[in-house]
Formats: structure tokens, C-alpha cells, sequence
């Protein structure tokens, strides 16, 4: 399946774009995401421990599934305030 | 609206009149501000990026989980998004209650839990011009709740 996973702040910088289009297999986990989405943008890794990752506006643990038609975002630890 | 993300100059005392109320017999307002000095390294702005969805969708959690500790009448939280000067107003949090210990400790909930929960990030310009996301993860504070 294809997921369109969102970035912000560092992770948007470092990526150079603030969406980016993934192709998946079903029932792949969030760790499993991540290495796809590091994989097509090496220099995530740079803050590879530190990313969190978001699926309906909940964050998700590493080990969750991606579920089909969610809307991803992926970012850095949050820093308002 | 009790939570807005704005990319304008936050309206603090139109913030704290929305909360005011006959019920109320305490009212606290805290203000974050953009701070010049982070130990020995100078700041000249900030530039806020946040994820509109998500942080509004968070902080009105918030105000549902504080209503749920203390007997609030009005909650409201704005923050402020894009590029901020010394001194500007990043964020408002106000709440009203009957009486003041419960207005004092919701506020500090709720401002405590949106440095964690919610998704909003700053950039800090150092005065030598360079520019650095804050990372707090690198520093020493804890992550986000695990989900329910």
C-alpha cells in the first residue's frame, strides 16, 4: 500500500520536504515505516532514536501497525511552550 | 474556541476575560515568553512550526483531562506559531475556578502536559546567526505518553 507519512520541524528539514510517499506492504509495523522511510531519506538518521510517530493524531508505539487509509506524520520530540 | 494556534499576536487579556465568570472566584492566566538567554547562549527570536491537526486535536484533550481533575469553569489555551521576537507571548493558558488551588494546580497541568503531548516545535535564532531546533529528548525531558 502506499502512505503518505507528514514531517515536521527537524525531521522536515533533514528530509527536505514536508510529505513524504511511501510504498508499504500490509501489516507492516511502525519500526518497519521508519526503516523505509530512513532508507529513502538517509539523513533521518540522524535523529533516528528520537522520532516519534503519529497515526489519526494518536501517537503510536514502534511495534503498531500501520493501518491502511491513516493519516501519518513523523517528528521530533515536541519542543512548544 | 477554547484552544487556537495562531500566527498572530496572542490577545492575552481578551484570553483571560473569556474565562472569567460569576462561578469563578479564581482566575490564573500563565504566559510562556521568548526568553533572551538560555544559560550562556543568546537568543534573538523563535520560530514556531506546529502540526495543526494534531495539536489542537491534543490540547483539547488536555483541557478534557484537567475538567476531569479539578472543578474548572473555563479553559482556553492559544499558542503562537511562526516567527516570534524577545519578549512576544508564545503561549496562554487560562483557567477559571470556584477557588484558587484548583485554578493553580489545572493551570500548571495543562501547560506541563502541552510541553510533552503536543505537537509544536521551536527553533531558536542564536545571535551568532545560526539556527537550532530544540530537541528536548536530547536533553533530559521525558517523551510523549504511551498510547492508551
Amino acid at each position: 500500500m502506499n502512505v503518505t507519512v507528514k514531517l515536521f520541524a527537524q525531521a522536515r528539514d533533514l528530509a527536505g520536504t514536508s510529505q513524504a510517499n511511501l510504498s508499504l506492504n500490509e501489516e507492516q509495523s511502525v519500526k518497519e515505516m521508519l526503516a523505509s522511510l530512513i532508507d529513502k531519506y538517509p539523513a533521518l538518521s540522524q535523529i533516528q532514536g528520537n522520532l516519534l510517530v503519529a497515526v489519526n493524531n494518536e501517537y503510536v508505539s514502534s511495534e503498531s501497525l500501520i493501518p491502511a487509509n491513516a493519516e501519518i506524520a513523523c517528528f521530533p520530540p515536541v519542543s512548544g511552550g | 474556541m477554547t484552544v487556537k494556534l495562531i500566527d498572530t499576536p496572542i490577545d492575552y487579556h481578551a484570553v483571560t476575560e473569556s474565562v472569567r465568570d460569576h462561578r469563578a472566584g479564581a482566575v490564573v492566566l500563565f504566559l510562556g515568553t521568548v526568553r533572551e538567554f538560555t544559560n550562556d547562549q543568546q537568543t534573538t527570536a523563535l520560530d514556531y512550526d506546529a502540526y495543526p491537526e494534531m495539536a489542537n486535536a491534543k490540547m483539547q484533550e488536555l483541557i478534557d483531562e484537567a475538567r476531569d481533575r479539578w472543578p474548572i469553569i473555563h479553559a482556553v489555551i492559544e499558542h503562537r506559531i511562526g516567527h516570534l521576537e524577545l519578549g512576544e507571548v508564545c503561549v496562554a493558558v487560562a483557567v477559571s475556578s470556584p477557588h484558587r488551588k484548583d485554578a493553580f494546580h489545572a493551570g500548571q497541568f495543562l501547560i506541563d502536559e502541552l510541553k510533552v503531548r503536543v505537537p509544536i516545535w521551536k527553533k531558536e535564532n542564536w545571535i551568532d546567526g545560526q539556527t537550532e531546533w530544540v530537541h528536548p529528548a536530547s536533553e533530559k525531558s521525558s517523551s510523549p505518553p504511551p498510547p492508551a
